[in-house]
């Protein structure tokens, strides 16, 4: 009976090697004010200076996104009071941002697809951070200045799930970009989410709170469904006026529900204004032109691999899913590892190995290690079963496939002589069997072959093994 | 005193006798306050050694504390070189003294100074105009050879005027910013202020230049005007007339002297009008304010200068803001933050960035039939301490001064002559943006034309 309405803001840091205005590193995790000049301090008479590594990144993602991006844009000032606000006021993009009007399709399991609008992207700083020790609070200005992208989405998702679904396929975007790490630990990909509900077919905007504090897709997830289910039942109990007003919620990750934090009276008065310390960007056509060349994206790249590789509409999903396994992935290629392989070795096999948080990125086995173990799988040197111990063991060991092989004497029989010596001895062994074979017992070929496989310990190379027994048995 | 030119030509060993002998001359002159460090009885501040130069407490130099003349900024000090500073210091010359000025720029007598007031060299018991009132005083009573100020609305052009000596604003861009503890942003420029046009041409030859740390700064090769100065030069020059009605007979009788000056050297005069100035002084008001009230919110306590005891954030910043902020920069914070305000930006903001456009095109009209325009600096000579208690007759005091600001144009303030009581009195030439080499041209022209009729 009621349908969810919920837009979402993402602050994504930029990647660049300094901070938005002035030459400090964004380096994350430094001791506290050491990343500091006088720009990001704002001691008196410091100046902004645009680092126009921002502007071409916040251009690839426009581009990306199939948006305009302004050749002229603006920034203000957006006037507030904070610690960790060393200037009074934060440099952000307002009446002409950067960015305007894209969109992102998001996909669902059963093939469906829903495009969501995007608003706008700009440009602007990033704060520092507050820390609070009792009655003493700290303030780290490392992080100020860093470079953010707002990317802001229209009112159009209408569940968790298409919300948590935008949000991984942008993710996916800014890394394919390599526009930012992303990393939403770090708070490098940050997230608010907007959110109302109202009567199934209705087409107004009822009252919307925002939710902020949120750093993992599971969190919003939660905070989204505990929202939703605060404003219905609101509704439901007709005290919807009083308990759902227009205000930021904090999600508390330790109990599960939102908190106002501000109320509607508070709401800030930004007295935005352009900043006089700040020219308008105007990006020459060069620029443009340069910065609009654009990796392959996550959609493209997915229809791609189905149409040159053959993988299955799932498999090129999952490979394709994030920028570090379809690297991954598109490496072992070149390395003439097999696509339909590399799949399974990649999305299942190799993942399935990892623990205490390990990624693809920290993963012992690189790309060229195990596109070394697809190819011995190939040219017949092991088993795919014996591939499973010699991925086990380079886990742990950092030796070459080869030597693993070697070391775990894994390497595969295919010397037609000594088989037939094994498949000698087991016909002998089994001369009943033999008959019963004979005598139209189809399926006692398998029981053949696996003796033959369990007398070499695995090692006999099994489609040299059916060969050889079919010509043996006839 | 020594003129700059001359200082140049001096050997390291005289320009050493020649900073005793200026610490002696100081120390000497402590009442008429012109220095920080004379109205707190310190040592004059010194960085590196080479031509002194006297700098207004708003330009940031390594190691000083340099407090724009404000309570907030007490006990700060400065980690690094205003560009105008590492300009002065490859040219072999030197900061030398913090210069008093209102708190923050804010003000047209020095009164709004945290340290105190700067007495006028002509008469004890009069202003010596701001906001660069400290370095036209040391510049008028012969305790600096040359200074720098800064000018937002004519803070250095006025108190120039007030004290007899000569101060220039550059074009908007010409001189960097970086290092200049901004009052507001579109407006302010860095200039010299001097003993006569020359020096003034060599100062500002030094400071100006493109700069990377300042974005608003003109990204185009300075050329030197000092080498190429030509007072033989003939030009148009247009007066204003209506501002010439308005000003007191004082300031007439003298902008009248200046004009048979202008004419005598050769020049072609004409008569051109000026839109009202309460435009300008509204225009100005709204900009200015909207633009100081995000620059003064660093001072808030929580990285440097003054914080206030109290028991919670709020009460820091309240605290820390009312007791560190004078009067008059609380009122222009105020006003600032009210005309940005959702509701008022419309109809105050942008219709006032509206009226800067007019004003500038205004300019431009005259600028199509002259080189050069001619008006008075100040409505009146130097006035009395304490005789404008009403701010906004204060304002009146920077109605002729405050429009090429908003146009963003350069010009110069010379010393016309002296009133009756031995006021010094000043009238300014204006130049298009980037026409230094004709401002200081004319300047000079008019300079030698009255020093002569004088002299």
């Amino acid at each position: 009976m009621f349908e969810v309405v919920i837009g979402l803001e993402v602050h994504t840091q930029l990647n660049t090697k300094t901070k938005i205005f002035c030459s400090c590193p964004t380096s994350f995790g430094d001791e506290p004010n050491t990343n500091v000049c006088p720009v990001c301090l704002a001691l008196p008479g410091a100046l902004p200076v645009l680092n126009i590594e921002a502007v071409k990144k916040a251009i690839a993602f426009g581009t990306a996104i199939n948006a305009t991006v302004h050749k002229k844009s603006i920034f203000n000032r957006k006037n507030y009071f904070y610690p960790d606000l060393p200037k009074g006021y934060q440099i952000s993009q307002f009446e002409i941002p950067i960015v305007e009007g894209g969109e992102i399709v998001i996909d669902f399991e059963d093939g469906s697809k829903k495009t969501i609008g995007v608003t706008r992207a700009h440009l602007e700083e990033d704060a520092g951070k507050n820390t609070h020790q009792g009655s003493v609070s700290h303030v780290d200005l490392n992080r100020a200045g860093t470079p953010l992208l707002e990317i802001v989405s229209e009112p159009d998702m209408r569940s968790a799930d298409e919300a948590i679904r935008y949000l991984k396929k942008l993710h996916a975007i800014v890394r394919y970009l390599d526009i930012s790490d992303a990393n939403m630990q770090e708070g490098s990909f940050r997230c608010d989410v907007n959110i109302s509900i109202r009567p199934k077919g209705d087409k107004k905007l009822y009252t919307r709170a925002e939710i902020k504090n949120l750093n993992s897709f599971r969190f919003i997830q939660k905070a989204i469904e505990y929202e939703i289910e605060r404003q219905s039942s609101a509704w439901e109990d007709g005290i919807y006026e009083q308990e759902v007003v227009q205000e930021t919620r904090l999600f508390d990750t330790a109990k599960g529900i939102t908190k106002s934090m501000r109320s509607k009276e508070d709401s800030a008065e930004y007295r935005y204004f352009p900043d006089p310390d700040l020219l308008p960007v105007i990006i020459p056509d060069d620029m443009m032109e340069e910065c609009k060349k654009i990796p392959e994206l996550p959609d493209a790249k997915k229809i791609r691999l189905i149409k040159e590789f053959g993988l299955k509409e799932y498999d090129a999903a999952v490979i394709t899913n994030t920028v570090e396994m379809a690297r991954f992935f598109e490496d072992m290629i070149e390395r003439g590892a097999n696509a339909k392989l590399s799949t399974v070795w990649l999305s299942v096999e190799l993942p399935g190995r990892f623990h205490d948080g390990m990624t693809l990125l920290t993963s012992p086995v690189n790309s060229e290690k195990l596109a070394s173990l697809v190819k011995r799988i190939q040219d017949s040197t092991i088993s795919g079963k014996a591939a499973k111990d010699v991925l086990d063991y380079l886990m742990k060991n950092d030796v070459n496939v080869d030597e693993a092989i070697d070391k775990l004497g894994l390497k595969q029989v295919s010397d037609d002589g000594a088989i037939q010596e094994i498949i000698d001895k087991i016909i002998a062994a089994n001369s009943d069997k033999v008959e019963e074979y004979k005598n139209g017992k189809d399926k006692l070929f398998g029981f053949f072959v696996g003796q033959v496989m369990k007398a070499s310990r695995g090692k006999a190379n099994p489609a040299k093994v059916n060969e050889l027994l079919k010509k043996q048995l006839g | 005193m020594i003129t700059l030119k001359e200082a140049m030509k001096l050997h390291k060993s005289d320009i050493a006798h020649l900073r005793d002998d200026l610490k002696k001359e100081i120390e000497k002159k402590k009442e008429i306050g012109a220095y920080v460090e004379q109205l707190t009885n310190k040592n004059i501040s010194e960085y590196m050694d080479g031509i002194p130069i006297a700098i207004k407490d708003n330009i940031q130099v390594n190691g000083w504390e340099v407090t724009s003349g404000s309570s907030i900024l007490q006990g700060y000090i400065a980690p690094y070189n205003a560009t105008v500073i590492n300009n002065l210091l490859h040219s072999g010359f030197a900061p030398f003294g913090r210069t008093n000025m209102d708190e923050f720029a804010m003000g047209s007598s020095t009164e709004n100074s945290f340290y105190g007031v700067t007495k006028n060299p002509h008469d004890y018991s009069r202003v010596p105009g701001g906001s660069s009132g400290g370095s036209a005083a040391a510049v008028a009573a012969g305790i600096a050879i040359a200074a720098l100020g800064s000018d937002t609305g004519g803070s250095i052009r006025q108190p120039a005027s007030f004290c007899g000596c000569v101060g220039m604003k550059p074009t908007y861009g010409k001189v960097s910013r970086y290092g200049l503890g901004a009052y507001s942003s579109s407006l302010d420029q860095i200039g010299p202020i001097t003993q006569n046009v020359e020096d003034a041409a060599i100062l500002y030859d030094v400071i100006a230049g493109h700069d990377f740390h300042d974005s608003t700064s003109a990204n185009i090769a300075h050329k030197k005007v000092s080498d190429f100065l030509s007072p033989d030069r003939k030009m148009t020059i247009a007066v204003i007339e209506n501002y010439l009605q308005e000003a007191n007979d004082d300031v007439r009788e003298k902008m009248l002297d200046g004009i048979k000056a202008l004419e005598s050297a050769g020049h072609k005069i004409i008569y051109k009008n000026f839109i009202n100035t309460k435009y300008d002084i509204a225009t100005y008001y709204i900009i200015a304010t909207a633009e100081a009230s995000a620059n003064l919110s660093r001072y808030d306590g929580v990285r440097y200068g003054n914080r206030a005891q109290s028991g919670n954030l709020k009460d820091m910043y309240l605290n820390s803001r009312s007791y560190g902020f004078g009067e008059e920069v609380k009122r222009r914070i105020l006003l600032g933050t009210f005309v940005l305000s959702s509701g008022y930006y419309d109809a105050y903001y942008i219709k006032a960035q509206k009226a800067r456009h007019l004003i500038k095109h205004q300019y431009e009209e005259i600028f199509k039939e002259a080189d050069l325009i001619f008006a008075p600096v100040a409505p009146t000579p130097a006035f009395e301490f304490g005789s404008k208690k009403d701010p906004l007759e204060m304002y009146l005091s920077d109605a002729y001064t405050i429009s090429l600001n908003l146009a963003g144009l350069p010009g110069i303030s010379i010393p016309l002559g002296k009133n009756i009581k031995g006021l010094p009195i000043g009238g300014q030439l204006i130049a298009k943006a980037y026409g230094e080499q004709e401002l200081f041209d004319g300047a000079l022209s008019l300079e030698r034309e009255l020093k002569g009729e004088i002299g």
